[in-house]
């Protein structure tokens, strides 16, 4: 009975939908208020509706109502509370269902917030969201119901993935939804400005707030995914250009250049069209992300369940969704473009250079990610690109990326000169050669050009937003009321760019100077990698809640100096019998130490096929990725995203009252 | 002289109207890759290397890299050169139905272990299993060329005389493996014992 009152909210959800997508969309071409006023309790009912459902759905993964195909697919007695819980998402049906969660859950937080926005502008927007809603509760409903039942109802359930019974995968999905989703909002802000033919630095302002929050959440998800392949995955690498990365990296490539570029267009009124373009491809790349891992078109260790008949009805959605938005940019961008000059050297023309190149990097990963199918459309099979193409093309395009982020942030506005520039800049290469160098020095390992280079770009960047700081102080006369007064966005911003040149630092220095060694070793056995020995000391068996295991005990040792001792596991779990390797970290700044535990080779000597790992600065990329979250979220609370329009027009008032 | 190129190089924001049509053009042609793509199956492709005799290579062996090992290995008995790498995701998916043709002792599995590093591939084999007589370390893909792999997996099918029979694109199947390859390998043995 309680499945079904799942399924039923689902169709009233889809009722409600329909009527937030057409009566305010409507009131904004006929210009009835009185219809656009419908947007704001018809998408908070549809949150409520959906929240119910996906309520519903959780609630048989905790009771363990097997009798629903889903919950039989994707759990089991023996799991564990908290991936019941995570395991909602753990398939195609209900990550789907979480996909409309977070998307009604957006909407409305957007109808709460509408009082920022003049009406109409709120009407447009929540109606597109609605539209879209549609779309993917017809989609849930019909090809991916996940209420349906299944008689009679086994015994009990084929389990979770072992892969995702882990505490970052149960939050990792959720936060790179919120980012995918997020982006509808800027997205839904982009087609209204485009109907209605209001495209200003106000609407600017309004988006901004939202396309960073969707931009906070894909970079922790993304940073999060990426620390989990490290650890879980059991082979020290960190990204391996799967297509389901990618299909999540490309929105945040151009997500990126959203921000800047939005940023632009508040401040300078420029590069207005340049905005709503990107705002239209960071979403439709979200939907192809949706397309790409659903559909089953791209083989992958990600996608969990693929169905052509999804796959058709996801490109049709697409197809009209990106169809009908670009049309409206070709015909409408044209009319609304305007000439707001600015220089070749100057702010605006870093900014726009580099969100330029983001988008081509985007179009390399995604001619890399698309290019088997475009063989296979072509008459060829399936095959996989792969890393060697992406690091070709990813770091050298990346480079220019870095090196701008220092121009741009030293640059003024609308104009400035060579001259001025390379004065300002001198001092920060400069200096970033020296740091880099004397660094270098005190790195263990033989001199890498590449390490010196990664190091280069990092200490540019840092460096070129100490010389932003120094210019902005520098007629001060009061010091700590200046930096007071700064604005929190400022501060989000120059944590961000930290956080990048973390993660370069990362990058770099890890991939130079990592040891591995894949050895075989008896109880007793140990091996040295850099200044670092391991001593196997037992394998013994032990057993889990969902699982058995063996379980390795190797002592690390420094200098002859016991460090720490170290416990990787070779899991089997009871129901799919799958087979997992649970390696054994330790990290600090400097340098992690990774052991993974493989099969026993030979039973008779218990010999033990052991993986080693030290792997210096790898954790700064991750580090990275968090520091450049905490900048986001620092910008996100400037106080000047929270002025509602009633006190922009109360100050206006004001202006006015003392201009009379 | 800076001044002048200010001058001179205000942007001109007026680009051509073409330029607004141009994301949906390039939408469109995605469009039509995408509806082909989800049609279609793999299939066979024709390689101009088909009856005629295997490229030389010499290459390190994966399981010892101071040994070598030839092409010379594919003649005598029917045999599959399997190209693969451990960042290939479809490999992946290959991985089990290779074990499985392992198992049943029909047919030699060789390996080309392509643009990859080899103590990872050493690594792969380990957890998921072997199913391979032999593997070859192609690390800079040259060889990978000379036998005409533009991706990863790709499967040769070499006869008792090192003539190439037949090539594979995209992962095999189960199913390519019952009704393609094996009759094919029913066949040239039959051919063999006339």
């Amino acid at each position: 009975m309680i499945p079904e009152l799942g399924h039923f909210t689902l169709i009233l959800a889809l009722a409600v939908a329909l009527v937030q997508a057409i009566i305010p969309g409507m009131g904004l071409l006929l210009r009835r208020t009185d219809w656009m006023a419908v947007a704001k309790p018809a998408c908070l009912l549809q949150f409520v509706l959906v929240l119910t459902a996906y309520g519903v759905l959780t609630y048989s993964f905790i009771v363990h109502d097997f009798s629903v195909l889903y919950v039989a697919n994707t759990s089991n007695s023996e799991l564990p509370l908290i991936y019941r819980i995570s395991g909602v998402w753990g398939a195609h049906e209900g990550s789907l269902l979480l996909w409309l969660l977070i998307l009604s859950g957006w909407t409305a937080i957007l109808g709460i917030a509408s009082k920022h926005y003049p009406v109409d502008m709120a009407a447009g927007v929540i109606s597109v969201l609605g539209f879209i809603s549609i779309g993917f509760l017809l989609f849930s409903l019909f090809t991916s119901n996940p209420f349906l039942r299944y008689f009679p109802a086994p015994f009990d359930g084929a389990d979770l993935n072992p892969l995702l019974q882990d505490p970052v995968m149960a939050i990792h999905p959720p936060m790179l939804y919120m980012g995918y989703v997020g982006f509808a909002v800027p997205f839904a802000f982009a087609i209204t400005a485009l109907i209605q033919g209001r495209l200003d630095t106000a609407w600017a302002r309004w988006v901004r707030p939202w396309a960073l929050a969707a931009w906070i959440c894909l970079t922790g998800g993304i940073t999060l995914g990426s620390w989990w392949a490290y650890y879980e995955l059991g082979w020290g690498g960190w990204w391996f250009w799967d297509p389901v990365e990618n299909a999540s990296f490309m929105p945040w490539l151009t997500g990126t250049a959203l921000i800047h570029s939005l940023a632009v267009t508040e401040k300078r009124h420029a590069l207005r069209n340049w905005t709503v373009l990107l705002a239209i491809i960071c979403f439709s790349l979200s939907l192809l992300g949706t397309f790409l891992v659903r559909s089953g078109v791209i083989t992958s260790v990600h996608a969990f369940a693929s169905d052509p008949t999804r796959g058709v009805f996801i490109l049709a959605f697409l197809g009209l969704v990106v169809g009908i938005s670009l049309s409206l940019f070709a015909f409408r961008a044209w009319q609304l473009r305007t000439l707001t000059p600015f220089s070749l050297i100057s702010r605006e023309m870093a900014l726009l250079s580099n969100s330029v190149l983001l988008l081509i990097i985007m179009l390399t990963v995604l001619l890399g990610t698309l290019y088997p199918l475009m063989l296979e459309a072509l008459g060829g099979g399936k095959i996989s690109v792969g890393s060697p193409y992406f690091s070709l093309v990813f770091i050298p395009l990346m480079i220019p990326v870095v090196i701008l982020v220092g121009i741009g942030s030293v640059s003024r506005w609308r104009e400035d000169t060579i001259s001025n520039l390379s004065k300002q800049l001198r001092t920060p290469a400069i200096l970033a050669v020296v740091f880099a160098s004397v660094s270098l020095l005190f790195l263990p390992g033989k001199v890498s050009f590449t390490a010196w280079f990664a190091l280069l770009l990092a200490f540019w960047v840092i460096n070129s937003l100490f010389t932003q700081l120094k210019k902005r102080l520098r007629h001060s006369k009061n010091l700590l009321q200046d930096l007071k007064r700064t604005p929190r966005g400022w501060y989000g911003m120059i944590l961000a760019h930290m956080g990048l040149s973390f993660t370069v630092i990362g990058i770099g220095l890890s991939s130079v100077y990592s040891q591995e060694q894949d050895v075989h070793m008896l109880k007793g056995d140990d091996r040295t990698l850099g200044e670092y020995r391991f001593e196997l000391v037992d394998v013994e068996k032990i057993t889990g809640p969902n699982y058995k295991a063996d379980m390795g005990t190797i002592r690390i040792y420094k200098n002859e100096k016991e460090l720490m001792t170290l416990h990787p596991e070779k899991r089997i779990y009871n129901v799919r019998k799958n087979i997992m390797t649970e390696a054994s970290i330790h990290s600090n700044l400097l340098r992690d130490l990774y052991v993974s535990l493989g099969e026993q080779r030979d039973i008779n000597t218990g010999a033990w096929s052991v993986r080693l790992y030290y792997k210096p600065f790898i954790l700064w990329i991750w580090l990275g990725g968090f520091v450049m979250v905490l900048g986001g979220s620092l910008a996100l609370t400037d106080k000047r995203y929270r002025t509602s329009l009633k006190q922009e027009e109360i100050k206006l008032d004001d202006n006015n009252v003392l201009a009379n | 002289m800076s001044s002048q190129i200010d001058k001179e190089s205000r942007l001109s924001q007026k680009p051509k109207r073409l330029i607004y049509i141009l994301p949906l053009g390039l939408f469109a042609v995605l469009m039509v890759i995408f509806f082909f793509g989800l049609g279609l199956n793999p299939r066979l492709v024709p390689s101009p290397l088909i009856g005629e005799t295997v490229p030389a290579f010499s290459l390190p062996k994966l399981s010892n890299p101071n040994e070598l090992i030839q092409h010379t290995v594919l003649k005598g008995e029917i045999s599959l050169l399997n190209i693969w790498a451990t960042w290939c995701a479809s490999c992946k998916h290959e991985h089990p139905v290779l074990m499985k043709i392992a198992q049943s002792n029909e047919v030699q599995i060789y390996g080309l272990y392509y643009k990859d590093v080899p103590s990872q591939g050493v690594a792969w084999l380990r957890s998921y299993g072997d199913p391979y007589h032999e593997n070859a370390v192609d690390e800079e893909g040259k060889v990978g060329i000379e036998w005409g792999a533009y991706g990863t997996p790709e499967t040769f099918l070499i006869d008792q005389k090192g003539i190439i029979r037949y090539k594979h694109i995209g992962p095999i199947s189960w199913n390519d493996w019952k009704t393609t390859i094996l009759p094919m390998i029913n066949t040239l043995r039959n051919n063999n014992d006339v």
